[in-house]
């Protein structure tokens, strides 16, 4: 680290800061509470120069709170942040960024429509002539091509944003940040989006940028990763550090670290016994909101007592075949049937009628009302029926004593369950929507990202469930970007990539094999890579 | 007390009202020159200023209260039989008048918000019901009761085609109900302009646009005399009942709320979000046209341009008031029609025009819509519970 040369206009004041010395954080006692919820409880961590310090917690554990703390986004109720060894105060992102310290969302603030350069330059652009002048655009792209050199990042300043790979956003997200000269680099959930050959790279960025003296905060639930890049961990349970870890402890250690009691990471389950075909998908062809083709041919074959996982990165086409399948798009061409029924042109409600649990991937977007309680959610696809009514009416004592039987059922923790299902944790909200769908009797249980921002401990729960079904004779569809959790479940693996299945693999295959899959490549058309 | 002193709805409602008051006061000082003008020399006897500035405010409010409540000293004339007990009552007669329509409309516009609908149209689907119901009130001439029912029928159909225009394009076209029915508005008054001025439906011997009277068994039955109440408050108790149930207790209120609250979820749940769109427009129109009709039936008796009156928009106002809850509605739309009762003894005991009435209850529903405002002059606990700004926000 040579000096310290600011790329864009800063607030006055900063322009002249210089620090040669890679920067030391402190966290001291920080507390935060929102009305009576201690989010926060009095943390202390301490971040070394050119360490990667891992925060891990599960979901609602007052992780990100601590980090939005940290850059500026909230202000403490109590304790202290410390920048080399002297007290800041961040009232915004601004003050953050000005004492190195640098933010990667895990959802990217990206604006799809501009090129990398414009993106990286958004809110630090460089301006001549006054407040009122015009861009220097040269002088951006030039600074994007000067960083992502300077750091090994290869990006394309004139490309749009949103023509890139997810992992190409994320490296442009992650040059925006080292443009700003930050020394702190915190990765909010980094991996979520990424494919294992994206994620590996990912790894690879940190420890180069830990060897050019940078730290990194990295937030994560997943263990593995953690393991992997991780010089020291720091566990948070309930606001609280609970305690902290080195790389070599072991995963199960950590996930009860994190959890609070013994976790069993494997799904256990006995061999399948596939019985007759129940769902067969043939030659199906659908659209997305844009109209671009999502899924291009697809033949896949579900059979009662097994579960079928579909692997794949995001926006390969998953999401879209299973709304085909739920009458929730327009199929182009091709066939879906249930057994004997053609369920191509059904109304969403008929097919949910007929034999078929869905837990959609968004479940805040899709599957729940989280204005409603955990009561009406429960039947929230079921209202019009018997038992808990009919055309006409809803029975409110049926409905009330169906949600207690399943909230004990499933061990939904909620106050009681008239309360609102947006007052839940997430992991809680998931098992109200596989409460719901499994509370009938299915031949079809299909399960989009059915433990995406669920904590571990309900996973665990979750995963039980879903084998639990399939040993009841459903035939099983999991769809998953998380490889271990396809690999966990199915017991015959779908490689979806642009709208086509790949292969069908089995679960035992090689996680390296499934993992270029997943990224294009087969092994007869290497071409296919990138 | 510390409960009531965080910012709930019921707080925020009550001192909303408070600070219109307030600054009504203000406004009925500032528009009174003769008081104005002892306050030029406020600093050499500031208790002319003051007191002349309370006697005019309190004997404003006074009025106000009696003509929406009922005055201590006619009860009093009435005990010692120097009065009528109608009489006593008028004040209460007019209030429940004047709300009548407004708990219908206000009910048009809650049940559509509900389902996640802005229906400004309820204005509109007024006007057609006033159209259908006095049509039907004095065209068929069937016996008594039944004359009435056909009349009110008509109203409420009436409307509801005005609610199920825009429902049906939004299902089927995406077209915003906002846009629609504001268009449906104007359609509806300009027809009602001209159709009272058509042979057969304007009244004979008459050169001005008044249409011909609705039969005597077609209106809503009422004491007479000087209570001008009718059965439309009794027939509005008990459609707000309905609406509660509908909401609250009917498979279609599970999935108006559901469509409202989160219609990817409802459709995902197999619920239809365009079948509950249409539907709701027509009832939500339907409503409104039984709005329309009361007036007709109960109040004006004939059909007039202006016969519909603002009701549609003060539904809108009065939806807001009682957020959207169906008894909510209910007691904003008895509010509104005593600030109307009351307004029309002030002007014309105190001098003080119809108008502030009208700025009172902007100033009510506007600090209702900003409770950050009334939060932050009272310094009020923050809470969770005022759901309607972001309904608002949404809408």
């Amino acid at each position: 680290m040579t000096e310290r040369r600011l790329a864009f206009h800063h607030p006055p004041g900063s322009v002249t800061e210089t620090r040669e010395i890679p920067l030391k954080l402190e966290l001291r006692g920080i507390t935060k509470r929102f009305g009576d919820l201690v989010a926060n409880d009095h943390i202390d961590i301490t971040v070394e120069p050119g360490e990667v310090h891992a925060l891990l917690g599960e979901n609602g554990a007052g992780k990100s709170t601590l980090m939005n703390q940290l850059y500026g986004l909230l202000q403490p109720d109590e304790g202290q942040i410390v920048v080399d060894d002297e007290p800041r105060v961040f009232k915004s992102p601004r003050d953050a960024i000005a004492a190195g310290i640098g933010m990667v969302h895990q959802h990217f603030m990206l604006v799809p429509v501009f090129t990398v350069a414009e993106n990286i330059a958004l809110g630090a652009e460089e301006v001549r002539g006054g407040p009122l002048g015009w861009l220097d655009r040269r002088r951006s792209r030039r600074d994007v091509i000067e960083t992502s050199e300077r750091y090994g990042l290869p990006v394309d300043p004139d490309a749009l944003i949103e023509d890139l790979p997810v992992g190409a956003q994320q490296r442009v997200e992650i040059v925006k940040a080292l443009t700003r000269e930050v020394d702190l680099l915190i990765l909010d959930e980094p991996t979520a989006v990424l494919t294992p050959q994206e994620t590996e790279e990912l790894l690879t960025v940190m420890r180069s940028l830990t060897a050019m003296g940078k730290s990194i905060v990295f937030i994560t639930h997943k263990l593995k990763e953690v393991k992997a890049i991780a010089d020291r961990i720091t566990v948070i349970r309930r606001g609280q550090v609970v305690g902290t870890a080195s790389p070599d402890t072991s995963e199960e250690e950590l996930a009860a670290l994190m959890v609070g009691r013994a976790v069993n990471l494997e799904v256990e389950k006995s061999p399948a016994e596939p019985g007759d075909s129940i769902l067969k998908i043939s030659g199906l062809v659908v659209d997305d909101d844009r109209g671009v083709r999502a899924v291009d041919g697809v033949d896949l074959e579900v059979r009662a007592g097994e579960v079928l996982g579909i692997a794949g990165v995001q926006g390969n086409g998953q999401t879209e075949l299973v709304e085909a399948v739920m009458g929730l798009r327009d199929v182009r061409a091709g066939a879906i049937h249930l057994e004997n029924e053609d369920l191509v042109g059904r109304s969403t409600k008929r097919i949910l009628r007929s034999g078929v649990g869905y837990v959609p991937e968004d479940r805040s977007h899709d599957g729940v009302v989280k204005e409603f309680s955990v009561e009406e959610n429960l039947i929230l696809d079921m209202y019009d029926r018997a038992p808990f009514g009919n055309a006409f009416r809803i029975d409110g004592g049926a409905v009330a004593s169906n949600a207690r039987h399943r909230v004990e059922q499933f061990d939904i923790r909620c106050q009681s369950p008239a309360s609102l299902v947006g007052a839940l944790s997430g992991g809680n909200q998931q098992k109200v929507v596989v409460a719901r769908e499994m509370s009938r009797p299915l031949r079809l249980f299909i399960a989009s990202q059915p433990t995406r921002g669920v904590d571990v401990g309900s996973i665990e729960f979750i995963h039980s469930r879903i084998i639990h079904e399939r040993d009841q004779g459903t035939a099983v569809l999991v769809v998953s970007s998380e490889l271990d959790e396809v690999v966990g479940l199915a017991d015959r693996i779908a490689v979806m990539y642009r709208g086509r299945i790949l292969a069908i693999v089995s679960p035992d295959t090689p996680r390296e094999e499934i993992g270029l899959l997943m990224a294009g490549i087969t092994g007869d058309t290497p071409e296919g890579a990138k | 007390m510390k409960r009531f002193w965080s910012a709930n709805n019921f707080t925020l409602t009550a001192l909303s009202m408070i600070m219109a008051v307030v600054i009504g006061a203000v406004l009925i000082i500032i528009s009174d020159s003769t008081v104005l003008a002892k306050f030029a020399y406020f600093t050499a006897r500031p208790s002319d200023a003051v007191s002349a500035s309370w006697l005019l405010v309190s004997t404003a409010y006074a009025d106000l209260l009696k003509g929406a409540i009922g005055d201590p000293a006619v009860f009093s004339a009435w005990f010692s039989g120097e009065a009528t007990w109608q009489q006593a009552f008028a004040p209460i007669s007019e209030t429940l008048t004047y709300a009548a329509p407004l708990v219908f409309t206000g009910l048009s516009v809650a049940l559509a918000f509900r389902g996640g609908l802005f229906n400004i149209g309820a204005q509109g689907q007024a006007v057609l019901g006033c159209i259908a119901a006095g049509i039907a009130g004095f065209t068929f001439g069937l016996p008594i009761v039944l004359n009435l029912i056909v009349a009110v029928v008509a109203g409420v159909l009436g409307g509801a085609l005005w609610g199920f225009i825009p429902g049906l394009l939004k299902a089927r076209t995406g077209a915003h109900e906002v846009i629609t029915t504001i268009m449906l508005n104007y359609t509806a008054g300009l027809f009602l302009a001209w159709l009272v001025i058509q042979q057969g439906i304007q009244a004979p011997g008459r050169s001005d646009a008044i249409s011909k009277a609705v039969a005597e068994s077609a209106q809503l039955p009422s004491p007479g005399g000087v209570l001008r109440v009718h059965l439309g408050i009794v027939l509005a108790v008990l459609t707000t009942a309905g609406v509660a149930w509908l909401l609250n207790k009917s498979a279609f209120g599970f999935e108006i709320r559901a469509v409202g609250a989160n219609p990817h979820a409802a459709k995902t749940a197999g619920i239809s979000v365009a079948k509950t769109y249409v539907l709701l427009m027509a009832v939500a129109g339907g409503l409104a046209g039984f709005g329309g009709a009361t007036q007709v039936l109960g109040t004006a008796h004939a059909l007039t341009p202006s016969v519909a009156g603002n009701i549609g928009f003060d539904g809108l106002l009065v939806a807001l008031l009682g957020r959207n809850r169906p008894w909510g509605t209910l007691f904003a739309a008895l509010l509104f029609g005593a600030l109307r009762a009351g307004g029309n003894r002030m002007q014309s005991f105190s001098g003080i025009s119809l108008e502030l009435v009208t700025v009172l209850q902007a100033l009510i529903v506007l600090f209702i819509a900003a409770p950050a405002l009334v939060k932050a002059i009272f310094r009020l606990r923050a809470s969770r519970a005022t759901g309607l700004g972001a309904s608002l926000a949404k809408g």
